[in-house]
C-alpha cells in the first residue's frame, strides 16, 4: 500500500468539525423536541373515538416509515418548491426530520399507552379525574417510563441521520466533512475524523439521556426496575 | 333513614346477553350491605352499576342523590360521593403509596400539596399504613396494596364505598389485615356495599346480605340468612363452604 | 416545465434502479446476516475478550451514520489501490452496517431462549456446537425472525444512501430521470411510492410474524 495517512492536514479544520458538530446537536435537538410532541399528539389521535383520526394516522406512520429519509428530503425540499413552496434546506432539512421522527414516536409512544392496564384507568376515572387529568398522570407518565430506552434509542439514531440532510446542502458535520474532504484531497482521513466526531456525539447524547431519565423517573432511580 | 342508594327494577343486557334482569334493593346511611352470590350471577356488574361505571338499559339507580339513569347525570360529583375499591387494587405504579392517595386531592379536591400530603397521612395511618407511604406499590405485598387502594378511596371522603372482591386475588394470610380495615371502615359508620365471598366476614359486619342468582336478588334480608337461609339456592350457595 | 415528457422508458429506467436496489438489498442482508451471526456468537462467547470485541464492534458502529460508512468504504477500498465499483463499496457498507445491528438483534434473541434449555441441553451429553446448532438457534430464529424482516426494511430504505457515491439504484435513477425532465415532484414521488411498494409488504410479514410469536406462545404455555 503505497498511501501514507495524514491526519494533521484534516485536523487543522477542527473549528470547522467543531463548528458543524453544533450544528448537528442544533438539528437534533429540534427535531428531537418537535417530533417528539408530534408523536405524542399522534398517538394519543390514534386511540381517539373518531373514525377516520386513526386511520390518518396510521396511513402518516406507515407512509414515513416505509420510504427512506433521502428521498422524504428530496421530496420536500426540491419537490415542494417546484410546486411552488420553496424553502431553505434548514427549514426543509428540519420538517423532513420532524416528521420522520414523529412517526417512529408515534409508534413508541401508542405501544407505550397501550400497556397501561385499563384497571388504573378506571380507578382514575372512579377518582373523579378529568379524561385530561387522567392522560397527563395515569397514562402518559408510565408510559414514557417504560418506553423510555426505545424512545432515546430512536433520537441516537436520528441524530445519526441527520448527516443525510447533507445531500439537501443543510449546514451539519457531514456537509463540513464533504468539504474539508474537497480542500485536503484526504477524504479518507476526513470521513474518520467525521465518524470519531459522530461517535462521541452519540456517546454523549446517550449519557445525557440517561442522565436525564434519572431526573425524570425517581421510581427507577429508587428502584432500579423497569416498570 | 337516610337512604344511601336506591336500585329500582334495574336491567342490563351485554351485548344479547341479560346480566340483571330486574333488581332492586335499598342501602340506608350506615348500613353495611354484603352481596354473595355464584360468579356470573350478576353481582359485580350491579355494584358497577352503582357509580356509572356500567349503564343500565331500564329501571332506576339514584346514589346519594344523583340520578344515574338522568341524562343529566353529573358524573364528577356522583364519582366524588362514591369509592371503589378493585379487586386488583389499581394503584398507580409510578408514584409512591403517598403520591397514590394525594393524586385526586391535589388534582380533584385542588387541595395545595402540604395539605393533601397531610390528609394522605392520616389516612395511610387509619389503615396501617403509616411506614408505607415512601414506598412504590411493587414493593408491598397484595395485603399493603388493597389496603393503599382503600385509603386512596377513603382519602377522598366519599359518602358511600364499594368494594368488588377486594379480598378474592389475595393468598389467604393477607386477607385478615384487609378485612380488619374494612370492619373498622363500618363501625365508624362508612355506608358500604361489598361484592364478597368471605361469608364469615359478611354474617359479623353485614347490616342487610343480599343474594344474587342468575342476575336476580333472589334471597335479602339481615345477616341471619346466611344462618338460616330460607330458599334453596341459597342453602345451597352457602353449604358449599364458600 | 420539461421539455421531455414522462413515458415509459423513463419508468423502466426507474424500475431497473428499483431491481438494482433489491439486488444491493439482498448482497447487504447476507453479507451483513453472515458477519452478524458471527458478531452474535463472539457477544456471547465465554471468552471475555471476545465478547469486549464483539461490543466494541458493535458500539461503534451503531455510532456512525451509514454515510460516513459509506464514503470510509468507497475512499478506503479505494485507497488500497483498487479501482472499486460503487456497488462494491456500498455492500460493504451495508454489510458491515447490517452486521452490527443484526449481530445485537441476534444476541438479544440468542439470550432469551430460556435458560433451561441450555442447560438441558448440556446435562443431555451435546457438545457446544451441537448444543448451538440443534437445540439454542433453532428457537433463537424463531424468536428473531419479526425484528430481522423489520431490518430488512431497514437495508432497503438505507439502500438510497448508495447513491451518494455513485452507485445507480432507485434514488440514483430517479435524479437522473429528473435531471432530464425537471419534474422533481412527480418524480420523486413516484421514487416514494416503489420504495413504499418494495418495503410495505416486508413490514406487514413483520407484524404478522410478531403476532403469531406472541399468540403462538400463548397457546403453547396453555398446553
Amino acid at each position: 500500500m503505497q498511501y501514507s495517512f495524514d491526519y494533521s492536514s484534516v485536523l487543522e479544520y477542527w473549528p470547522q468539525f467543531l463548528h458543524g458538530a453544533w450544528l448537528t446537536i442544533q438539528l437534533s435537538f429540534g427535531a428531537t423536541v418537535l417530533g417528539f410532541a408530534l408523536g405524542s399528539l399522534c398517538a394519543a389521535a390514534s386511540n381517539s373515538r373518531s373514525r377516520w383520526l386513526p386511520r390518518i394516522v396510521g396511513i402518516y406512520v406507515e407512509v414515513i416509515r416505509n420510504t427512506p429519509l433521502l428521498v422524504q428530503l428530496f421530496l420536500t425540499y426540491f419537490g415542494l418548491s417546484s410546486i411552488g413552496l420553496p424553502m431553505s434546506a434548514t427549514v426543509a432539512a428540519m420538517a423532513t426530520l420532524v416528521v420522520n421522527v414523529g412517526a417512529y414516536t408515534t409508534e413508541i409512544m401508542r405501544a407505550g399507552m397501550d400497556s397501561v392496564s385499563p384497571g388504573q384507568i378506571e380507578a382514575a376515572e372512579c377518582l373523579g379525574l378529568s379524561r385530561l387529568q387522567i392522560y397527563w398522570h395515569v397514562i402518559l407518565q408510565p408510559a414514557m417510563e417504560r418506553v423510555y430506552p426505545a424512545l432515546t434509542s430512536q433520537f441516537v439514531l436520528m441524530m445519526l441521520a441527520t448527516s443525510i440532510t447533507s445531500q439537501i446542502s443543510a449546514e451539519e458535520l457531514t456537509a463540513v466533512a464533504n468539504l474539508v474532504q474537497s480542500m485536503t484531497y484526504r477524504a479518507f482521513e476526513t470521513y474518520m475524523v467525521t465518524a470519531a466526531m459522530y461517535l462521541c456525539l452519540a456517546l454523549l447524547m446517550r449519557a445525557g439521556f440517561t442522565l436525564l431519565g434519572l431526573v425524570l423517573f425517581p421510581r427507577r432511580r429508587k428502584l432500579g426496575t423497569p416498570i | 333513614m337516610n337512604t344511601i342508594v336506591k336500585v329500582e327494577n334495574v336491567h342490563k343486557c351485554f351485548d344479547q346477553t341479560p346480566v340483571l334482569k330486574g333488581v332492586s334493593f335499598e342501602v340506608g346511611k350506615g348500613q353495611v350491605v354484603a352481596v354473595i352470590g355464584k360468579s356470573g350471577s350478576g353481582k359485580s356488574t350491579a355494584l358497577r352499576c352503582i357509580n356509572r361505571l356500567e349503564s343500565i338499559d331500564s329501571g332506576s339507580i339514584t346514589v346519594c342523590g344523583h340520578r344515574l339513569h338522568d341524562d343529566r347525570l353529573d358524573l364528577k360529583t356522583l364519582r366524588r360521593d362514591v369509592g371503589i375499591v378493585f379487586q386488583s387494587y389499581n394503584l398507580f405504579p409510578h408514584l409512591t403509596v403517598e403520591q397514590n392517595v394525594a393524586l385526586a386531592l391535589k388534582l380533584v379536591r385542588r387541595l395545595p400539596r402540604a395539605q393533601a400530603s397531610a390528609i394522605a397521612d392520616r389516612v395511610l395511618a387509619q389503615v396501617g399504613m403509616a411506614d408505607k407511604a415512601r414506598s412504590y406499590p411493587e414493593q408491598l405485598s397484595g395485603g399493603q396494596q388493597q389496603r393503599a387502594a382503600i385509603a386512596r378511596s377513603l382519602a377522598m371522603e366519599p359518602q358511600l364505598m364499594l368494594f368488588d372482591e377486594v379480598t378474592s386475588a389475595l393468598d389467604p394470610e393477607l386477607t385478615g389485615e384487609v378485612l380488619q380495615v374494612m370492619e373498622s371502615l363500618a363501625r365508624g359508620g362508612m355506608t358500604m356495599i361489598l361484592v364478597t365471598h368471605e361469608m364469615s366476614f359478611a354474617a359479623k359486619v353485614a347490616n342487610q346480605v343480599i343474594y344474587m342468582h342468575e342476575g336476580k336478588v333472589h334471597e335479602a334480608g339481615d345477616a341471619s340468612i346466611l344462618r338460616a337461609p330460607q330458599t334453596q339456592e341459597l342453602r345451597r350457595f352457602v353449604g358449599s363452604g364458600l | 416545465m420539461g421539455n421531455a415528457s414522462f413515458n415509459l422508458a423513463y419508468f423502466g429506467y426507474m424500475l431497473q434502479g428499483a431491481a438494482w436496489t433489491v439486488g444491493l438489498s439482498a448482497l447487504g442482508f447476507i453479507g451483513g446476516g453472515i458477519l452478524g451471526a458471527l458478531v452474535a456468537l463472539a457477544r456471547i462467547s465465554r471468552r471475555t475478550p471476545v465478547r469486549w470485541a464483539a461490543s466494541l464492534y458493535i458500539q461503534v458502529i451503531q455510532g456512525i451514520p451509514l454515510l460516513v460508512l459509506m464514503f470510509l468504504c468507497y475512499f478506503g477500498l479505494g485507497l488500497m489501490g483498487y479501482d472499486v465499483p460503487a456497488l462494491a463499496a456500498a455492500a460493504c457498507a451495508m454489510s458491515v452496517y447490517a452486521s452490527a445491528y443484526l449481530g445485537d438483534i441476534w444476541r438479544g434473541c440468542l439470550q432469551a431462549v430460556p435458560r433451561a434449555q441450555w442447560e438441558a441441553a448440556e446435562c443431555l451429553g451435546l457438545s457446544p456446537a451441537q448444543r448451538m446448532l440443534c437445540v439454542i438457534v433453532p428457537q433463537a430464529l424463531r424468536l428473531a425472525t419479526p425484528s430481522t424482516v423489520g431490518f430488512l426494511v431497514q437495508i432497503v430504505k438505507n439502500t438510497s444512501l448508495a447513491s451518494v457515491v455513485g452507485f445507480v439504484e432507485l434514488v440514483r435513477a430517479g435524479q437522473m430521470v429528473n435531471n432530464t425532465l425537471f419534474e422533481p415532484f412527480a418524480v420523486f414521488s413516484l421514487m416514494a411510492v416503489l420504495y413504499f411498494a418494495m418495503c410495505y409488504p416486508l413490514s406487514r410479514w413483520s407484524y404478522a410474524l410478531e403476532r403469531r410469536l406472541k399468540t403462538g406462545r400463548r397457546t403453547r404455555l396453555a398446553a
